[in-house]
């Protein structure tokens, strides 16, 4: 239980069902007053007494498990590494994959109980086969399958996503209803980790001398430095603001991160349609269920982004993806989430691309 | 979850239910109007209960009625004393920038004294324990003779509230006292447990607490000696001597003295019986779980090393807080004993400083005795704590 309403109300609706329900809030930092403060976040002192209060009003248990090393080696370690890198991490879905449905449902297995239930919205659903499936949510704007495209046939076989069925709107209704005090607290948006949302400022302050490079070179596609910049992992592939270039290109098109090269520090820009991708390479695929070798399927690229008509092709643990219709602006890092129709099948961290 | 369960409370240390006594005294005084600092006979009256209530907790404690200060609890006694009585000692002789302590106190000693060596450059000296949290005298002594004149304040805590240890107050007080320097103890877990006589022991002030003794809580006294100047926190009315300013709490300190006068007058008994308890506990506990040991001062039917009611146990292969919620949902209620900030469970400063690694500091907890505790809790514990160590090795194996 983060704090929020999501969580509230499906602790609520779990606890209804007639599950035995013990509410958990996570703590990740060892110092709460270094993550986020204010109402968007979800590592706060204050959102830690907002779980509590929901679970009191709920009636149910209420512990705060601490996993704030876990998540600094597994997530936030893992997102800088990434970033210096030149890649761009999604943390969420590594949190999902080694936290939340990892080392808490572990643990919550290991105490006897049977599953993770949580407020992300996702549905699951038993096949014919038999195998647990997740379905993208009824309200197409709060959709969280694709955060959870990381989660195997085991870990969705001990998961419970009460909201999938419901809107936000209805969820923060059903709230209110309830009683909880939450019902109206603004959703959390970002990285929970990066207190004011200004990533490149959390990641110049932590990185040190991680980094690969303290700044470089900003060129064109010819060669031409059109800038300077003050570090590769302020960048992400297909970004737009903050190039501070000064002048516009002849053409006066908009220019776009094209590639990063973290080890000489050079970041190459140019025109939009240079953005676009055909072909994708992932590599760590996780599968919910048995794994494809060939499937003509759609694919999504980034969390809250659309839907890209694709051929999806296993081979060894590698995922090659062609893209029936390009994307633009696909960074290395990011997951591509397959999907069936609405069902998950499953995901890999883009490793490569190409036109 | 069975909401028709017994339920078991293993948590006295952290507070213990209130006696009818207090009960009684407190509420047989609630709707009486009269600020005790009023002239006239509404407040002559509440006055007088108040100084009835000091005369008797004077007479339980061993010391003077106008020694004893009242305060909101322990926390606000532990700071007044630690900031105050440093404060003054500075103010006489600007010498006196250090203050000696035990790396075991209490927060309410500890937080205190890192704020004054933030904020005012106080050469703050935790002085080690040994493996069974007991202070290391020479280390004292060295601290003191290394250059006596600048010691402001010596704190340290008659028994510690996570293991149970008693600390040689005697000692300290007698090294101290070579020197005229001060000595402060947080006795909030002492008194009514083992015998605590101020005048006897020496001490310069001492800090105790209603709620740990079958008083209200937000009520206790910080008792300090009529020769020792205090500066005082909070300004105000003048009110405890000028010490401590704000209207006096007449209901809360009737139910505090009558309680006190209680545990005091029990205290033999107590310690015998809660002691005959907790011995019990442990060593069933052993029995169930082999790997099971205790912390902190071995048992002692007198007494004279550890607190009775206290039974702080390691439980290797698990986590203290697994423990913790396993017993809970079985209606047995503990603590790891660990310090909280937003609920996030540190590892106890007092186990690592016995020298417990990390690991050990976090498969530990504590089952903490007082007056309602039966032989029904003890065997409820010994049933559930097989099983509870199982699963709660089970969650950590993963």
């Amino acid at each position: 239980m983060s704090g929020g309403v999501d969580s509230a109300v499906a602790a609520a609706r779990a606890a209804e069902a007639g599950h035995d329900v013990t509410g958990i809030h996570l703590a990740l930092s060892r110092n709460p007053a270094s993550y986020r403060s204010g109402a968007r976040g979800c590592c706060t002192i204050e959102d830690a007494n907002d779980a509590r209060r929901a679970a009191d009003v709920i009636g149910i248990p209420f512990y705060v498990w601490d996993l704030s090393e876990r998540f600094h080696e597994d997530v936030v370690e893992d997102f800088m590494d990434e970033y210096a890198a030149g890649r761009t991490p999604n943390p969420c879905l590594r949190c999902n994959e080694r936290i939340k449905f990892a080392a808490v449902l572990d643990r919550a297995l290991g105490l006897g109980f049977d599953a993770v239930a949580t407020g992300h919205y996702a549905r699951l659903r038993t096949g014919a086969d038999g195998l647990v499936e997740m379905h993208r949510a009824v309200d197409d704007g709060k959709d969280q399958s694709y955060v959870l495209g990381v989660l195997d046939q085991e870990q969705l076989r001990h998961s419970l996503f009460p909201l999938g069925g419901s809107t936000k709107a209805e969820v923060r209704v059903e709230a209110a209803e309830r009683g909880l005090l939450v019902a109206d607290k603004p959703d959390s948006h970002d990285i929970c980790f990066v207190a004011d949302g200004d990533t490149p400022g959390w990641l110049r302050e932590k990185l040190g001398d991680r980094a690969p490079n303290q700044g470089g070179a900003i060129l064109d596609e010819s060669g031409q430095e059109l800038g300077r910049h003050d570090g590769t992992y302020g960048f992400t592939i297909g970004q737009r603001k903050g190039l501070r270039l000064g002048r516009p290109a002849p053409d006066g098109k908009p220019r776009f991160v094209l590639d990063i090269e973290p080890v000489s520090g050079t970041v190459t820009v140019g025109p939009h349609e240079r953005l676009a991708v055909n072909r994708l390479t992932g590599i760590r695929p996780r599968w919910c269920g048995t794994a494809p070798t060939r499937l003509e399927a759609t694919v999504q690229l980034r969390a809250h982004g659309g839907e890209h008509r694709a051929v999806v092709s296993v081979d060894d643990g590698s995922v090659e993806v062609e893209l029936l219709d390009p994307a633009y602006g696909i960074a290395p890092g990011q997951a591509v989430v397959v999907y069936d129709g609405t069902r998950v099948v499953g995901s890999a961290t883009i490793s490569a691309t190409s036109r | 979850m069975d909401t028709t369960q017994r339920t078991v409370y293993l948590d006295h240390a952290a507070t213990t239910p209130m006696v009818p006594a207090a009960i009684e005294a407190m509420t047989a005084h609630l709707l009486d109007v009269g600020n005790p600092s009023s002239l006239h006979a509404s407040g002559r009256q509440a006055r007088r209960v108040v100084e009835e209530s000091r005369e008797t907790i004077a007479q339980a404690l061993g010391c003077r009625p106008g020694e004893v200060v009242f305060t909101s609890g322990g926390t606000e006694a532990d700071n007044l004393a630690v900031k105050g009585i440093h404060w003054a000692r500075v103010a006489a002789d600007p010498r006196r920038t250090r203050i000696l302590s035990t790396s075991v106190e209490h927060h309410a000693v500890l937080d205190p004294l890192t704020w004054l060596r933030d904020a005012e450059g106080v050469e703050v000296e935790l002085l080690p324990v040994d493996d069974k949290g007991r202070l290391v005298l020479d280390a004292l002594r060295e601290a003191v003779e290394r250059d006596p004149a600048t010691v402001s304040l010596i704190s340290a805590m008659w028994a510690n509230n996570e293991v149970g240890t008693l600390q040689p107050v005697e000692e300290v007080v007698a090294i101290a006292a070579e020197h005229g320097i001060p000595v402060h103890t947080d006795a909030v877990q002492a008194v009514g447990a083992v015998p605590v006589d101020f005048a006897k022991s020496g001490v310069d002030a001492l800090t105790l607490t209603a709620h740990k003794l079958g008083g209200p809580y937000g009520v206790g006294a910080l008792v300090v000696r009529r020769e020792l100047t205090v500066t005082p926190l909070a300004h105000g009315g003048g009110q405890e001597r000028d010490i401590r300013s704000g209207t006096i709490d007449t209901p809360a300190i009737a139910g505090f003295a009558a309680a006190l006068e209680l545990a005091v007058k029990h205290q033999p008994e107590h310690l015998a019986r809660v002691g005959a308890l907790r011995d019990d506990l442990v060593r069933r506990v052993i029995e169930a779980v082999p790997e099971a040991h205790l912390h902190g001062a071995a048992l002692d039917p007198l007494g004279m090393h550890r607190l009775p009611g206290n039974a702080h146990l390691g439980f290797p292969g698990c986590e203290g807080d697994s423990l913790l919620m396993l017993l809970d949902a079985r209606g047995i209620e503990t603590s790891t004993g660990s310090a909280c900030s937003a609920g996030v469970p540190q590892p106890s400063h007092v186990l690592l400083a016995m020298g417990c690694d990390e690991e050990a500091a976090r498969h530990s907890l504590r089952f903490s005795l007082g007056h309602t505790s039966t032989r029904a809790d003890v065997d409820a514990v010994v049933e559930a704590i097989g099983p509870c160590v199982e699963r709660a090795r089970a969650a950590k194996a993963k």
